[in-house]
């Protein structure tokens, strides 16, 4: 396995560098540059300029002058948060968008797995259909309805529960307080927790028409048992293989999520950075989710061989 | 006694048992489709949005364009909440816009282009996913390997990302938006169509093709690919929601659809800026919205178990 998670990792180089240099490229041709601005500058601070960020060399020059920085992992400067590396950027944005999208995860995969669960359970039942059209809402309506709305409910017009005042903020980060977080990981959780639920329920309804789950009801094991011990462990396998396009869920959504409650993670960045033709900000992000979202398809493929013996990654 | 039987008796029977036509595939899965109420329901609704969104914008009062800065964010006239700051009258049945355009006419606009960009961007993921596919799973051994490899691979990239950026660079190209997300959502359709390709090249229909000396694309295109259509419709009837979502997504991001054109994305963002003080320019593209989605969802759930052989 350990020979197969070292071939997975240098596989994971050349498609990095296939990105890289698509979006360096793509971002180059676009029309308008960093420095546009509606006053002209001066002809010679406009090269000055041009001059200090390498924008005056061609761009087969540019290419590999930021390579070779890339590698020695120097983003370089943000063209526009001047003053400001863009690894200053994405270490103070990096923090909070992994808390809202780890929280986002097992938020997700704790209320998702255990609503699969009891719907499987009572397969056909009220909880059943209601647990899969609650679902079937978390996949259909996307994060920037569901979020305006539960902003509207709990933040503007705020809530009263047996007297105590449960409205929370409509946005902001304030270092991360609890009371923050609610909002943004939940919306960026539910069409997760929606998808999760309905593959749960699936599995876990194949397992327990399954032949040893009746033997081990047959041997008298007491329910609890039987779906922990026995259908759990086969019923969850589907569920790993979903955790590459959760993943990828998650991170795109938390571009809409912190835009709208206004969370600085490097998601915000990167549209406001794309908007801004902030070149080396764009690609830093990029570099940042790739990687990621790679490396976490390998975790999950790993635990994937881990949790079913019958799979082996014998290459 | 026995009655004996006549010459006419016996042709009438025989006619009779010439009418009774057998039932195809499809029929049997039309027949079971229509029986599924939420898909019946779905196909029925979905039908009227889009009647609407064609023909609606020809029979209303304004233009989508309209700006009338008498109305601007007013609440249509039946709206419950006595506190709203204006009324927009009678003829505004969705209220109005921030600048004052009448709301319905621009939901319905917006339901044009969604619903075209659904469409299109499917049909854009659809032909390059079957060719795709189709070829890769039909040639098989090294080519397939390499080809879906390459698959993998685009597999791993952040697309919504790409598309983003191809977004900005070619300044929200209209034309692009549709090829863009098109070009995203044909990889899982390319998978699909390669697993089923794999099983159908065995079937004797296409030894006996081969036999008859048709050429390998002659094959591929007349015989393997409206065998593999089953699995693709139900893919099909998803994608179209997952086009729309991701074209309403990046309108969210203000990278989609451009002003006075609008899309449900740009009215939900719209709405969603403006929300406190007026609600409907969020409810009523937002449930356009989602019963569009639920109802191709509910489609695509009803073919699939119609289409399943495991059913039957």
């Amino acid at each position: 396995m350990f020979s197969y998670a070292m071939k997975r990792l240098l596989g994971a180089i050349p498609t990095l560098f296939i990105i890289i240099t698509a979006t360096f490229f793509m971002m180059r041709i676009a029309p308008g540059g960093p420095f546009d601005a509606q006053r002209r500058l001066p002809p010679e601070i406009e090269h000055n300029i041009k001059a200090a960020y390498n924008l005056d060399k061609p761009v087969y020059q540019q290419y590999v002058i930021y390579l070779g920085k890339l590698a020695h992992g120097d983003m370089g400067p943000s063209y526009k948060n001047k003053d400001f590396t863009v690894n200053e950027l994405i270490a103070d944005g990096l923090p909070v968008s992994a808390e809202i999208g780890l929280l986002s995860m097992v938020l997700a995969l704790g209320l998702g797995g255990v609503l699969g669960i009891l719907a499987a359970l009572r397969q056909n039942s009220a909880v059943d259909y209601s647990v899969m059209s609650v679902a079937m809402m978390g996949i259909t309506i996307p994060t920037f309805v569901v979020g305006p709305i539960l902003t509207l409910i709990f933040g503007v017009y705020g809530l009263t529960v047996f007297g105590y005042d449960v409205s929370l903020p409509v946005g902001g980060w304030n270092g991360g307080a609890l009371r923050n977080l609610i909002l943004p990981v939940l919306v960026l959780a539910l069409p997760q927790v929606a998808y999760v639920a309905r593959i749960m329920r699936g599995s876990m309804v194949e397992v327990l028409h399954s032949n040893y789950v009746r033997t081990a009801r047959a041997k008298g094991l007491s329910n609890f048992a039987i779906v922990v011990r026995h259908a759990l462990r086969a019923a969850v396998l589907p569920l790993v293989s979903y955790l590459g396009p959760a993943i990828a869920g998650v991170l795109t959504g938390s571009l809409v999520v912190e835009q709208l409650f206004g969370i600085p993670g490097i998601g915000r960045y990167f549209v406001q950075g794309a908007l801004n033709r902030d070149y080396t900000l764009v690609m830093g992000v990029l570099v940042y989710y790739a990687t990621a979202i790679i490396l976490l398809n390998l975790l999950a493929d790993l635990l994937y061989a881990v949790l079913d013996p019958r799979v082996r990654y014998a290459k | 006694m026995i009655a004996p039987v006549t010459n006419a008796q016996v042709e009438e029977v025989m006619e009779r048992a010439i009418d009774v036509k057998g039932r195809s595939l499809w029929d049997d899965a039309r027949r079971r489709l229509f029986r599924n109420r939420a898909a019946l329901i779905s196909i029925i609704l979905l039908g009227v949005i889009a009647v609407a969104a064609i023909f609606g914008p020809f029979f209303l009062a304004y233009p989508y364009d309209f700006i009338d800065y008498s109305v601007v964010s007013c609440a249509p006239d039946w709206w419950p909440d006595p506190g709203v700051l204006c009324n927009a009258g009678g003829t505004h049945w969705f209220g109005t816009d921030s600048v004052g355009r009448d709301l319905l006419v621009r939901t319905l606009y917006g339901a044009r282009i969604s619903l075209a960009v659904g469409l299109i961007a499917t049909l854009v993921s659809l032909i390059i996913g079957v060719a795709y596919g189709a070829t890769a799973g039909f040639l098989g051994g090294r080519i397939d390997e390499l080809m879906m490899r390459f698959v993998d691979v685009l597999y791993s990239i952040p697309y919504i990302f790409l598309v983003i950026i191809l977004m900005v660079i070619f300044n929200r190209n209209f034309f692009l938006l549709f090829v863009a997300i098109g070009a995203v959502e044909w990889l899982t359709m390319a998978r699909i169509v390669r697993g089923q390709t794999l099983s159908v090249k065995q079937k004797e229909f296409v030894e006996a093709a081969r036999a008859g000396g048709v050429g390998t694309f002659g094959i591929i295109f007349r015989h393997i690919v409206p065998n593999v259509f089953g699995p693709v419709i139900v893919y099909v009837t998803l994608t179209v929601p997952a086009s729309i979502l991701a074209e309403s997504f990046l309108s969210y991001l203000g990278l989609g659809i451009q002003e006075p054109l609008t899309s449900w994305g740009v009215l939900i963002k719209d709405g969603a800026d403006q929300m406190e003080t007026a609600p409907w320019m969020l409810i009523f593209p937002a449930a356009f919205m989602a019963v569009t989605l639920f109802c191709f969802n509910f489609i695509g759930d009803g073919l699939r178990d119609a289409l399943d052989p495991k059913d039957r």
